[in-house]
């Protein structure tokens, strides 16, 4: 039964884990601007206009 | 064709229509931001949004302060060798095509290596390479495709600021500790007297304790600080009993691992930290994009032109004015110090200061007050004074802007926490001394249980989850609310005071009266086509109430700058202008604004200005006058008085020529007579009578632009419903004052099992949360059935 030792360290390592990612990325700021960021990945399409796109193209034609 | 909007910037194109690449622009600036795109093949600006963009305004000039070293220093948050990074903020941010535009800077100017945009905050982050490029040429291309960033000189001194994230750390803690103590508890709510869990039991509750140790230390330590600030000022607040319950639930839980009594309260202790900070964090309601903290260091530049001996112009610091200095302003320049006009025509914009939108001319030799804008070209003008001594600035040194409106008002939460922190007391002291003499042991279990169970979780959650659901509620109609207590301050007003000019009147428009002989038809249409010509403020007014006339080509036409025009058009021979220019038999001096009209030297009659109400303030005003004290307090003269009379309810008392100290001291006098005054006003002159009245809201045109200090911003469009605005406040009282009979409920409950000496663990763990849960659904559906009301 001291397999209770070990998943009790697994559970709590897990859990303080996801606490230190939390803390992390509290700190990085990302929860600051909850809007920006829903709005730039729609962007990723249209940056690539601005090279008229040769690698589509050419995987297109073969 | 005739209707075309232009492609870049929406306005209607009007006569002048630019044609590019088959697309119609409204002017030469729009133009040029197209082909700036058009060539960098950014053009997908406008697939994202129709017309996005805003036209670029003259900036020649107005930024050559940004090539000093101490002022780029004092705007870059981050500068390490070539690399600089600089925070802007540009009003015109609305849009996703905004965004995208703003993210690819870089293709505009490879020195940016970066820009990231803040849309909350309408705020973007550029970093760029100083070597290759600088913050004058990073602005100017941001100011060339209409993206102007506002630097003012509150930017200057506020440096970089530090984000205060604690409450967040806080609640991660708490909610951390919560989720992991209530697993770890399981096993003691079911008692299932297994052979092996029994085994355990010591450790899962060293652990509960290990865990609960940072929630009660860290977490709770504000309700501490707080308990103990209150109890040093003799006021019983609502954290008093808050921290007596956690204190007890963690020593006597403590105390019951240590002897093995029992598994201890420590899931309803990290429950109730967790909840209470829930609550918190929901009363918080932030608007990025607002500010209501501001003075007059958001609106004045940080840099001006001075102009030395030997006729040099060189950029300053707004600070750095001294007496005596010569400064140069340029067009759309605000006037930073009080000082005398030298040179040019000054035509100033007294707006920030007043709310008043006409602008009044200056000759050489005037005195011009800081916080004027120049409209009419450059001027030269003698500082008299330095920023801080500067008439509007002076106003800022009274103490109410160092006053903070919080303290000394006792929030509904404190007012019952005094009574019943007392009452708790008095229960728990009787139920010990009956179970002293009944059966000691029990003594101290039932005190402790008694102080347990009354922690006023669900009273002190009710407040936050009311006003915050609220501030949302009102946020969603455009009334912005800075915090919770002003709500509550809000629902305790019995005088409400308004400015006149920009607040009960409106900015747009104004309306004009014709009085006199009446114009034949030919003359109408001079009269039209003459002010069609002129650029005059009142020229543009008029122009649009008149009726729409044919276009004629006139025969002559001269404008007399600061007297009127003068036009001809075969037998008419129109004068508009001034009274001495037009030659107006009636010399008596008016306090309205007028234009006066003469056809061959005959006079004709006048138009007379007046102020435009805006829609429903007559309606709102009765609305009020029933439970309010009513009065206008105007820094204009008494012109309109007869106006008001006729508009508004009689009781309302109108008082003019009110300068901002007086309505300061207005609003002082009456709140030391037991008024709870609500100040409604728009401009930088009722700053001081914001700041001293109880709730000060400041009506604005468009919420984006920049409002004066205040407890909250109300759209002008949502005037007519400030009435609806107050009684939904009122009512939020109420709903508080139920939820508050609902968690004495949940109390009665918990004390009977209290007292009795019954309280389990597993009872307190479902009863604590189950009371704040109640609480917060009750007072969600109660405020969202009053927000529906608004609607």
């Amino acid at each position: 039964m001291s397999v209770i030792y070990i998943l009790l360290s697994v559970s709590v390592v897990i859990g303080v884990i996801f606490f230190v990612f939390f803390i992390m990325a509290v700190k990085s700021g990302q929860y600051d601007d909850d809007y920006t960021p829903s709005v730039r990945m729609l962007f990723e399409d249209e940056l690539v206009k601005e090279e008229p796109k040769p690698t589509i193209k050419t995987t297109k034609n073969n | 064709m005739e209707n075309a909007t232009c492609f870049h910037c929406g306005d209607n194109c009007g006569n002048h229509v630019i044609s590019f690449q088959e697309k119609s622009f409204c002017c030469n600036g729009c133009k040029t931001v197209f082909e700036i795109f058009n060539e960098n093949d950014l053009t997908c600006y406008y697939d994202l949004q129709n017309s996005p963009g805003a036209t670029p305004k003259e900036i020649e000039g107005k930024y050559d302060f940004l090539s000093q070293e101490n002022i780029i220093e004092k705007l870059t948050e981050f500068k390490d060798g070539a690399l600089e990074i600089a925070t802007l903020y540009i009003p015109h941010i609305h849009c996703s095509s905004c965004i995208w535009i703003l993210e690819n800077l870089n293709k505009l100017n490879p020195g940016i290596s970066d820009s990231q945009v803040n849309f909350g905050k309408k705020t973007v982050r550029v970093t760029y390479n100083s070597e290759t490029t600088n913050l004058k040429s990073v602005v100017l291309l941001l100011s060339a495709i209409g993206y102007e960033p506002y630097i003012s000189l509150e930017d200057f001194n506020s440096g970089k600021k530090d984000v205060n994230r604690s409450l967040i750390y806080k609640l991660g803690v708490a909610a951390f500790g919560f989720g992991n103590i209530m697993f770890l508890s399981f096993p003691e709510y079911f008692e299932v007297n297994e052979f092996w869990l029994e085994q355990y039991k010591p450790l899962f509750r060293w652990l509960m304790f290990a865990m609960s140790l940072p929630i009660v230390f860290y977490s709770a330590q504000d309700y501490f600080i707080s308990a103990y600030k209150g109890l040093k000022a003799k006021i019983l607040n609502i954290d008093v009993p808050i921290a007596l319950g956690v204190s007890v639930l963690f020593i006597r839980s403590t105390i019951e691992i240590m002897f093995d009594l029992g598994s201890g309260f420590f899931d309803s202790l990290a429950g109730l930290i967790f909840f209470l900070l829930t609550g918190k964090f929901f009363q918080q309601k932030t608007y990025n994009f607002l500010s209501f903290e501001r003075d007059y260091k958001s609106y004045f530049p940080i840099a001006i032109t001075k102009i030395d001996k030997s006729g040099n112009e060189n950029s300053i610091q707004v600070y750095d004015i001294e007496k005596g200095d010569r400064l140069l302003i340029r067009n759309e320049e605000l006037i930073p110090v009080d000082g005398i006009l030298i040179n040019g025509k000054a035509k100033i914009d007294y707006s920030f200061v007043t709310g008043e939108s006409q602008t009044v001319s200056k000759q050489s030799g005037d005195k011009l007050f800081a916080g004027g804008k120049q409209t009419n070209g450059v001027i030269e003008m003698e500082a008299l004074k330095s920023v801080e001594q500067s008439y509007l600035t002076q106003l800022w040194s009274n103490d109410v802007f160092n006053k903070n409106k919080e303290d000394g008002f006792t929030n509904i939460t404190n007012t019952i926490s005094k009574h019943f922190t007392i009452a708790i007391l008095a229960v728990a002291f009787i139920a010990t001394t009956f179970w002293l003499f009944v059966d000691s042991s029990k003594a101290m279990n039932v005190f402790t249980a008694v102080l347990i169970i009354a922690c006023p979780c669900a009273i002190a959650l009710s407040a936050p989850f009311t006003f915050g659901n609220l501030l949302r509620i009102f946020g969603k109609q455009k009334f912005y609310v800075k915090n919770a207590t002003v709500i509550e301050q809000l629902a305790e007003i019995n005088t409400v005071i308004f400015d006149k000019t920009g607040t009960i009147t409106s900015n747009k428009d104004s309306n004009a009266e014709y009085d006199g002989d009446l114009l034949s038809d030919s003359e109408n249409i001079v009269l039209k086509n003459s002010l069609r010509g002129s650029n005059h403020p009142l020229s543009r007014t008029l122009y649009t109430i008149l009726e729409e006339h044919n276009i004629i080509t006139l025969d002559t036409f001269e404008e007399h700058i600061g007297k009127g025009i003068e036009a001809k058009h075969d037998a008419v021979n129109m004068k508009i202008g001034s009274a001495t220019f037009v030659g107006s038999p009636n010399t008596s001096t008016l306090l309205n604004t007028t234009v006066h009209v003469s056809s061959n030297n005959v006079y004709k009659g006048k138009f007379t200005f007046y102020n435009s109400y805006r829609k429903g303030v007559s309606k709102l005003f009765n609305q009020l006058k029933k439970h309010f004290d009513l009065v206008i307090l105007s820094g204009d003269n008494e012109g309109e008085l007869e106006n008001l009379k006729k508009l508004l309810p009689a009781k309302t008392k109108l008082i003019f020529n009110q300068k901002p100290e007086d309505k300061l001291e207005f609003i002082k006098y009456h709140q030391s007579e037991g008024a709870k005054v609500l100040m409604i006003g728009d401009g930088l002159n009722d700053a001081g009578a914001l700041a001293q009245s109880n709730v000060g809201i400041v009506i604005s045109e468009d919420v984006n632009v920049f409002s004066p200090a205040c407890d909250a911003i109300l759209d002008a469009s949502k005037f007519k419903q400030l009435y609806q605005f107050i009684s939904a406040s009122k009512s939020a009282i109420k709903i508080i004052k139920w939820s508050f009979v609902l968690s004495f409920f949940y109390n009665v409950i918990g004390l009977y099992f209290a007292t009795t000496g019954q309280l389990e663990p597993v009872i307190a763990a479902i009863l604590m949360p189950l009371s704040s849960i109640s609480i917060v659904i009750f007072t969600t559906i109660a405020t969202n059935l009053l927000g529906k009301r608004l609607e």
